[in-house]
């Protein structure tokens, strides 16, 4: 999950591409001889020109080891590149700085044929050895890396993430155009993994010249470079005129710029002085726009891996009580909490969101029925309700949302009060295991790493996520269930993908009949762009360069 | 309304030019009334307090009721009308009643906040200005401290640490408030304890706290009277703005901050939901403000000052 | 004189050390991880545990306040935990357009409180006067937040005279300088009015007075310069009041300074930047009053420093 905190707006404009058919990207991973780019260059595509994009808050980094936010996630995807990336506006993986991969029968060995002739921003060619000094610095300790977790599955993982050793045992460089990845279990995501923003290819030697500051001053060998950065006002990318793929970008130059309000960015946009405001359309100016068919033919309404949930602990009384928390789901009105934030949403039923393969289109989940909830209060020993705490992020619109949620409550006799505080506190008392009977996750939600079931299990509803500090609000810890998602993601054979998405539809289907969370709703993103703005309007809400993908949009 | 003479940079600057206060004198209130502008603070003051003890039977609705009918189908609330007088909040709830209901925790702030602040301001004042030596160095020092500390951030940061209710919230701008009292306090204690009639009660014999209580506290209650006063406004004001960076008062309790903090993404379209609130924030500060601006003319003609 | 500096100076170190003593450990004592939010969600215990020992965070209060004073004293204000940036080129990139506001607010303040405290002290005891003197008190009532909303409402919103927020030009400046600078425009009237009326009675306006100077001229040649001074005075004070003021007023308006940077940083607990900030603040306020007791006495002799 991207660190995707932060602003009023955000929350609220999160989303991506509905139009994109995603549930077909499980079959493509593991394939042992990958097909070349099935993606169609825009006959309408016009190179040059540059336009210029807003966002809120500060871009904190753009080193790729290190960049987890909103704003940086797909400029960085921009600067950088990995081995793997996705076809633009879509969940499909494609081999981007590797050629073609192979991957054992045991699915434990994954050997990558890198593309030759591919140059850094300062000139130097690419080679085998980049991408494992790449893997060696985001898995040490001392890069303080947030991702760094993701490459648990590569053999030697503990001990450089122990500081025991400086390399990965398990990634070896065969020549420099060959990289060959050992694992030490089989791991259906690992290509996922590698089209990570953190497993993108750094240059040591860039890298070391700038050291801390190596954020500020990236070299990679993405579409674009950084031209220049003025801190918290404006960035500006040019085209990297020797980008190994051809044809694009199809811009000249990308202005960024800092600190703008989204509401002042929408307005800006209606003045024709922005092209696109990265943080989205924020709620006030929502109907206005909508109500406007000029407007309203630039919006672009996307979809988003992303699901926002209540945590209820079940180590704490009274939701030890599996009733307890059945009840809870029954009570709580999904299309209202949709209702209040103008339908930017769709009521969620389980943790996976609808764009995502595994995700249950028959699955019912609980129905909104205050009138049994309370019966099954009162059968589980709560004729008169309770009292508990329900701890919220205290940024709009998330304590309004909580209070819905708390009326909700009301009905069938709990009385939540709201504990609304800053992120940071409420992330500290959901890893504490006594602390926080109730959460709810906006500002804080899961969105998906990358486009695959297990990324909604592990850190967030696995027993590894239920420790001091954890992720897993709910402390939920089913080892059976465990085992279960173990066992699918040691499933690399891609003839066996759709048996991999239906256990992994099966473990969140006993999820939900443990009931730890309520699945409240999929957010829905919503965009604008100006007249000139060119491309599918999937770029505009791409799943993966979140917001935006640069590299393919272009001015009419 | 007229103005004391004295150069308002004495007061800033903490030293002590100004002669002490004589002790309160009857009629105060005799002659509060005669002054219009102080008749206005009291009527809004009334008005709000009254708002806030009878707000049950002042309104048909509750202040939590989040209605079915309080939105539109795409969720944006009912401009002011017939039903909804002063319209509905995001969520559907009344917006009127949200307002007197709002009153209560202003007020209880109000008072109780800075019921802490002036207590906690006099005794530090009061000690450092009549010991003086070392303790009044390291109380003054210790004010001097506070002096530098950004407000805000302060109380932003004691919110966060407490994470907030009612009462933390008065807790928390009582302990960033006191500081101006302490200052105003220290320097009046400190001309009056060198003043004749004190060391003429000390060289025959009394005690200090005969001294304290019969002397030096009936000649400071002006002051404490007009800075009380002159405080509740900075504590509205500090409440309101610390809901309105939402760690203040937790919801669903009404607050005039949080409600304008709730809904101000809305204020363009719905810009009642900001300004009713607003003005009665302002009414309420402004309405303190004149009462004690004219209570500080009335017993105090010497002092002038900033809150 | 320069014994009062001296141990002045030595106060305000003094002052800034306990501020910073103070907010460390407030800091110290939050509910809330830093480390966790820097490694991330994916993060296993082991990691977690790896970087909070490399920023030392493992260590008992007083080691890691000692090291970030002694880090302080060499000017490194440390690194942001999240931004991964220097703080102190966080807070120079951010530093301008907060003292370009407080630049702006000033001068409205001191445009607005001069001239009503000037003309409700020429026009005392009329309706002119009460009006001011109760638009002063407004001015000091009303809470940053709904002046700075109003302002947006009707001059950028409504009449598009002025752009809604953002950072730039003289005109994104107008706004929030005037919203920043109404509390204290309300202060100044009144002292003003306090300061002019106390100059028009003293002798040498009345002897300028029977000399049969014109009343203009005895008002800007005479009295006007004297009144002013004390007020102005009062600047250094002000800092403090700015110092709050700006997270607010930077937040309705969208304005890149260091308030907003402290906001961000306290919802993330990225502690570096909260100590800057408060630092930085801390020191500014100081400056302010020392300043300002500093030149107190040469505008008003009644005055001494102690």
């Amino acid at each position: 999950m991207k660190a995707f905190l932060t602003s009023t707006a955000l929350a609220l404009t999160l989303g991506l591409a509905a139009g994109v058919s995603a549930p077909a990207l499980a079959q493509d991973k593991g394939s042992a001889e990958t097909t070349p780019a099935t993606y169609q260059p825009d006959p309408n595509a016009k190179e040059g020109d540059s336009i210029v994009i807003t966002y809120k808050d500060d871009v904190s980094t753009l080193d790729p080891a290190i960049g987890y936010d909103w704003q940086n996630w797909s400029m960085i995807k921009s600067l950088f590149d990995a081995l793997m990336d996705y076809e633009p506006g879509t969940t499909e993986l494609r081999p981007a700085l590797a050629e073609r991969y192979e991957i054992s029968d045991d699915g434990t060995v994954f050997t990558f044929h890198l593309k030759s002739g591919v140059k850094f921003h300062n000139g130097r060619e690419m080679t085998a050895e980049d991408v494992k000094y790449s893997l060696d610095r985001v898995t040490n300790p001392k890069t303080q890396s947030p991702g760094a977790g993701f490459f648990g599955s590569i053999a030697g993982y503990d001990d450089v993430a122990g500081g025991t050793a400086e390399t990965l045992s398990g990634v070896e460089v065969v020549d420099p155009q060959t990289l060959k990845i050992t694992l030490s279990r089989p791991d259906a995501t690992f290509l996922h993994v590698m089209a990570l923003n953190f497993a993108s290819v750094v240059p040591q030697e860039a890298v070391e010249e700038w050291g801390a500051d190596f954020g500020h001053h990236p070299v990679g060998t993405g579409a674009f470079k950084l031209a220049d950065w003025t801190i918290g006002q404006q960035l500006v990318f040019e085209k990297n005129e020797d980008y190994w793929r051809d044809g694009v970008p199809y811009l000249d130059q990308i202005t960024f710029e800092i600190g703008q309000e989204p509401i002042v960015a929408l307005l800006r946009l209606q003045k024709g002085e922005v092209d696109i405001p990265g943080d989205g359309i924020p709620p006030a100016k929502f109907q206005e726009v909508m109500a406007d068919p000029e407007q309203k033919a630039r919006v672009v309404e996307g979809g988003q891996l992303q699901t926002g949930y209540i945590t209820m602990n079940v180590t704490m009384p009274p939701f030890d009580q599996k009733a307890v928390r059945e009840a809870v789901n029954m009570a709580i009105n999904k299309d209202r909490i949709v209702q209040m934030i103008n339908n930017r949403a769709i009521p969620a039923n389980q943790p996976l969101p609808p764009t995502m393969p595994g995700y249950d289109k028959s699955f019912e989940g609980y129905a909104y029925d205050p009138e049994k909830a309370k019966a099954m209060l009162a059968e589980a020993g709560f004729p008169d309700g309770f009292e508990t705490e329900l701890y919220v992020m205290n940024t709009d619109p998330n304590p309004r949302i909580a209070q819905a949620i708390q009326q909700d409550l009301s009905e069938i006799g709990i009385k939540a009060s709201i504990q609304s505080l800053a992120q940071a506190n409420v992330i500290s008392a959901g890893g504490a295991k006594d602390q926080a009977p109730m959460i709810w996750s906006g500002g804080m939600a899961w969105i998906a790493d990358f486009p695959d079931p297990s990324n909604f299990y592990g850190p967030i509803l696995g027993c590894a996520g239920a420790v001091p500090g954890g992720w897993n609000w709910s402390w939920y810890c089913n080892e059976d269930l465990d085992k279960q998602a173990a066992e699918a993601d040691s499933i690399v054979d891609p003839a066996r993908q759709d048996e991999r998405a239906k256990m992994w539809s099966d473990v969140y289907a006993k999820v939900m009949a443990d009931a730890p969370w309520v699945p409240v709703f999929n957010e829905q993103r919503f965009t604008m762009k100006s007249p000139r703005m060119g491309g599918a309007d999937n770029l505009y809400v791409d799943p993966v360069h979140i917001p935006i993908n640069y590299d393919y949009v272009y001015v009419k | 309304m007229s103005s004391p003479s004295q150069s308002s940079a004495a007061l800033a600057t903490g030293s002590a030019v100004a002669p002490p206060a004589p002790p309160a004198r009857r009629g105060v209130f005799a002659r509060l009334v005669r002054r219009p502008l102080a008749i206005l603070g009291i009527v809004i003051i009334l008005v709000t307090v009254g708002g806030a003890l009878f707000a049950p039977y002042l309104t048909a609705f509750t202040p939590n009721d989040q209605m079915f009918d309080g939105l539109t189908l795409e969720g944006a609330p009912m401009p002011p009308g017939e039903k909804f007088l002063l319209g509905t909040d995001l969520l559907g709830r009344d917006l009127l009643t949200r307002i007197l209901y709002g009153a209560r925790t202003s007020l209880i702030i109000g008072v109780v906040a800075n019921g802490i602040a002036l207590t906690i301001g006099t005794l530090i004042g009061v000690t450092a200005g009549f010991y003086r030596g070392w303790i009044g160095t390291i109380l003054m020092r210790f004010t001097d401290l506070m002096m530098a500390f950004p407000a805000l951030l302060l109380a932003i940061c004691l919110a966060a640490i407490l994470s907030p209710s009612l009462w933390i919230v008065a807790m928390v701008i009582a302990l960033v408030n006191w500081v101006q009292t302490a200052r105003v306090i220290y320097t009046e204690t400190s001309s009056l304890s060198r003043r004749e009639f004190i060391e003429a009660e000390r060289s025959m014999g009394a005690g200090t706290p005969r001294i304290l209580f019969r002397h030096i506290l009936p000649h400071l209650l002006p002051t404490i009277i007009v800075w009380g006063t002159l405080g509740i406004s900075t504590t509205v004001l500090l409440e309101a703005t610390l809901s309105y960076l939402g760690v203040g008062v937790q919801p669903p309790t009404p607050s005039w901050g949080n409600i304008i903090f709730e809904n101000q993404t809305y204020f363009q379209a719905a810009p009642w939901l900001v300004f009713f609130p607003g003005a009665a924030i302002l009414a309420l500060a402004l309405a303190f403000n004149l009462v004690g601006d004219a209570l500080r003319d009335i017993l105090d003609p010497t002092q002038t000052g900033r809150m | 004189m320069l014994a009062y500096v001296a141990r002045r100076l030595v106060q305000s170190v003094l002052i800034l050390l306990g501020v910073s003593l103070i907010t460390f450990a407030l800091l110290y004592i939050l509910p809330a991880d830093p480390v966790r939010q820097i490694a991330g969600r994916s993060a296993t215990p082991q990691t977690v545990e790896n970087i909070r020992r490399q920023l030392g965070l493992d260590q008992p209060f007083l080691v890691q306040y000692w090291h970030y004073l002694t880090g302080l004293v060499q000017g490194d204000f440390g690194r942001s935990y999240l931004q991964r940036t220097e703080v102190i080129d966080l807070i120079v990139a951010r530093l301008p357009a907060s003292l370009l506001l407080m630049a702006g607010a000033i001068v409205c303040e001191l445009v607005l409180g001069l001239t009503m405290g000037l003309v409700a002290a020429l026009k005392r005891g009329t309706a002119t006067d009460q009006a001011l003197m109760v638009s002063s008190f407004v001015g000091v009532s009303a809470p940053q937040f709904v002046v700075g909303l109003l302002l947006l409402y009707v001059f950028a919103v409504r009449l598009s005279w002025f752009p809604i927020g953002g950072y730039g030009t003289i005109w994104h400046l107008v706004l929030p300088s005037l919203t920043l600078g109404i509390l204290g425009a309300g202060w100044y009237s009144r002292m003003m009015r306090s300061s002019m009326v106390d100059v028009l009675r003293q002798d040498y306006i009345r002897t300028a007075r029977a000399k049969g100077l014109k009343r203009l001229t005895i008002i800007l040649r005479h009295a006007l310069p004297n009144a002013i001074l004390p007020v102005i005075a009062m600047i250094g004070i002000d800092i403090g009041i700015f110092m709050s003021g700006i997270v607010v007023v930077e937040s309705v308006f969208g304005w890149p300074g260091i308030g907003q940077l402290a906001w961000q940083a306290i919802q993330r607990v990225d502690i570096p930047i909260i100590m800057g900030v408060t630092l930085v603040s801390a020191c500014a306020i100081v400056l302010g009053n020392f300043v300002a007791d500093l030149v107190t006495p040469f505008i008003d002799p009644r005055i001494k420093l102690q």
